[in-house]
C-alpha cells in the first residue's frame, strides 16, 4: 500500500496539495482513487478561475460513481492537467504524480495551517475504514 | 427433497456472507453491502480490466447471494404457469427459460430463470434482493395447487464463469461434454471433483456457465477454476463489472428496468410475455395494455455530449420531465456512455434525441438499437 507522501498537506475530503513557494499543486489521494474505482472523466476548471478554500473546483467520475473536488486553500488556477482528458486513469495509477489536477497561486498561505499532515491524514483514513 | 440447511453466516457488521468472503478479502477485493449481502464490488485489477477480461477471455463471479427456489409436485407446472408470464409448458427436461413473476398490475415481483428438471420438478433462480419476497409470494399463491414450494438458497453456492474462453477452461475440469449443453440448457455433473448443476446461462452477454454447488465445496471450486484459468488470463470479477457487462448486453436489473410499477410490456420484455397462455397473474392487465398500446417503453441510448448519465436521472423533453434513466454508466468495452431509459412511446424510435438532467447539466442523448453489444458467433 502506497504511503501518503510526507511533504504534502491533506484535507478530510481526500485532496492533497504540494506547496512550492506561492504555487500549490492539487490532486486526490490514493485513498480517494481507490474508493472511486476506475476513473473515466475529470471535469477541471480553467486557467484564471478563482476559488475560496473548500469551494468545489471540479468533478471526478469513475465507472460506478462521481464526486466533487474541493480546493484545499484559496487561490487562482494557473495551470490545468489537460492530459487527464485523454488519460483519466493517471489519477488511479499515479495520484500523487501524473494524476495531479490543477496548479494554483495560493492567495492566503495561513490557510495551509488548517490542513492535515500525512500522519494526521493516515489516522483519519484509518478511522474511515478501507471498505 | 433437500432440507433447508443452517441460517446464512453473518459478518460482524450484520451482512450476510457467502462461503468466499475470506477468499475475496485475501484477493484484495473491496467489499460492499448489496441488498444485505457483503459482496466484492471490484478486485485490485479494477472494474474496466475485469469487464474486458470477460469480453476477451474469461472472468469468474461469486453469485452465491442469488436465491434458489424449488416447486415440486403433481401440479408444479400448473403453479409455475399461474405465477409467471412466460410459457413453462414449452420446456423440456434440462431446459431453462427467462421469465418473470408478475403482479396483477402486469408489473414485476421479480425476473427469474425457470429450470425444468421434470414435469413435477422446477428449480427457479431469483434475485438476491428478492429471495424472501419471491418465496413468500409463490407460497401465498400456491393454495389450491398440489405442489410444494421450498427456499433452498442456503443449500447452494453459485459461481458464474463467463467469456469466450469459459468453455475450454471448464472443459478441462469436467468429463461432462460442455459443448453438448446448449445455451439455456443445463446438466448435472462434476467440475473439479465437485458435484454441480451446470447451466449454460449468464448475465454478461458472453458464452459461459453458471455452476451451482454445495456451499462446503465453494472455495475449492473457485480456487480450482481460478488456477486452471491463469493461462487464459482469468480475472475474478465483482459486482461493478457485473453491472457494466449486463448493461452492454441490455439485460434487466430489478429496481431499475423492472419493478412493481413497470409492466412487462413497458420493460420491452414482450418476448417473455405469452398472452396466449390461458391464465397467469397479470394477464388481464397486460392484454388490456397491449390493446391500448403502451404509453411508455424502455429504450437504449448513447450520451452524445461529454458526460455520463446515471441511474434514475430525469429525462427532459421540451423542457419538461418526461421519463427517467433506469440504468446508466460508461460502457468499458464499447468505450461510450450508454444507458436504458423509460421514455414516452413516441420518443422510442432509433435516432430520437432527448435530454438528460445530469446533476443540473442538460446532456443530449440519442436512442440506439439494443443490445448495445452482441457477442461474435
Amino acid at each position: 500500500m502506497a504511503a501518503n507522501p510526507e511533504n504534502l498537506h491533506y484535507t478530510k475530503d481526500h485532496e492533497w496539495i504540494l506547496v512550492a513557494g506561492e504555487t500549490g499543486t492539487i490532486g486526490i489521494t490514493h485513498f480517494a482513487q481507490n474508493q472511486l474505482g476506475d476513473i473515466v472523466h475529470v471535469q477541471l476548471p480553467r486557467v484564471g478561475d478563482s476559488f475560496s478554500a473548500n469551494d468545489s473546483f471540479g468533478e471526478i467520475e469513475s465507472v460506478k460513481t462521481f464526486s466533487e473536488l474541493f480546493i484545499p486553500v484559496s487561490g487562482e488556477v494557473i495551470e490545468v492537467n489537460e492530459a487527464l482528458g485523454e488519460t483519466p486513469e493517471a489519477v488511479n495509477n499515479a495520484p500523487y504524480g501524473d494524476g495531479w489536477m490543477i496548479k494554483i497561486k495560493i492567495s492566503n498561505a495561513s490557510e495551509l495551517d488548517r490542513l492535515l499532515n500525512s500522519t494526521e491524514y493516515e489516522d483519519f483514513t484509518a478511522s474511515q475504514g478501507e471498505d | 427433497m433437500a432440507e433447508p440447511s443452517e441460517e446464512f453466516t453473518v459478518s460482524p457488521n450484520g451482512l450476510k456472507t457467502t462461503a468466499l468472503n475470506e477468499t475475496h478479502r485475501r484477493l484484495g477485493a473491496r467489499m460492499i453491502d448489496f441488498g444485505g449481502w457483503e459482496m466484492p464490488v471490484q478486485y485490485p485489477a479494477g472494474t474496466i480490466e475485469e469487464h474486458l477480461a470477460v469480453r476477451r477471455a474469461v472472468g469468474i463471479f461469486d453469485v452465491s447471494h442469488m436465491g434458489e427456489l424449488e416447486v415440486r409436485g403433481p401440479q408444479a407446472l400448473d403453479l409455475v404457469q399461474h405465477l409467471t408470464c412466460n410459457d413453462a409448458s414449452k420446456l423440456a427436461d434440462g431446459q431453462i427459460q427467462y421469465s418473470a413473476l408478475t403482479l396483477p398490475n402486469g408489473a414485476f415481483v421479480d425476473d427469474i430463470l425457470v429450470h425444468r428438471f421434470a414435469s413435477d420438478h422446477y428449480f427457479i433462480c431469483v434475485n438476491a434482493s428478492n429471495t424472501d419476497k419471491d418465496f413468500a409470494w409463490i407460497s401465498s399463491n400456491a393454495g389450491g395447487f398440489e405442489a410444494e414450494v421450498a427456499n433452498l438458497s442456503q443449500n447452494y453456492s453459485q459461481l458464474a464463469v463467463q467469456g469466450p474462453q469459459a468453455l475450454p477452461l471448464l472443459q478441462a475440469l469436467t468429463s461432462t461434454a460442455l459443448d453438448e449443453i446448449r445455451y439455456y440448457w443445463f446438466s448435472t455433473g462434476t467440475v473439479a471433483e465437485t458435484a454441480c448443476l451446470i447451466t449454460r446461462t449468464g448475465y454478461t452477454g458472453e458464452d459461459g456457465f453458471e455452476l451451482y454447488c454445495d456451499p462446503s465445496d465453494t472455495i475449492k471450486l473457485w480456487e480450482r477454476i481460478l488456477e486452471a484459468g491463469q493461462p487464459y488470463g482469468i480475472l475474478p470479477c465483482g459486482l461493478a463489472a457485473r453491472n457494466t457487462l449486463r448493461l452492454e448486453a441490455k439485460m434487466a436489473l430489478y429496481g431499475h428496468e423492472i419493478d412493481d410499477q413497470i409492466t412487462v410490456l413497458e420493460a420491452d420484455l414482450g418476448w417473455i410475455c405469452k398472452l396466449d397462455k390461458p391464465e397467469f397473474i397479470g394477464r388481464d392487465r397486460l392484454i388490456a395494455q397491449r390493446a391500448e398500446g403502451v404509453k411508455r417503453r424502455l429504450a437504449g441510448f448513447e450520451v452524445i455530449d461529454k458526460g455520463i448519465a446515471r441511474d434514475h436521472y430525469p429525462v427532459i423533453i421540451d423542457d419538461q420531465e418526461a421519463g427517467f434513466v433506469t440504468s446508466g454508466s460508461p460502457a468499458p468495452y464499447l468505450k461510450k456512455n450508454i444507458g436504458l431509459a423509460m421514455l414516452p412511446i413516441d420518443k422510442t424510435a432509433i435516432g430520437t434525441r432527448f435530454q438528460i438532467d445530469v446533476r443540473g447539466r442538460r446532456l443530449t442523448a440519442e436512442v440506439v438499437a439494443t443490445p448495445f453489444y452482441r457477442r461474435p458467433r
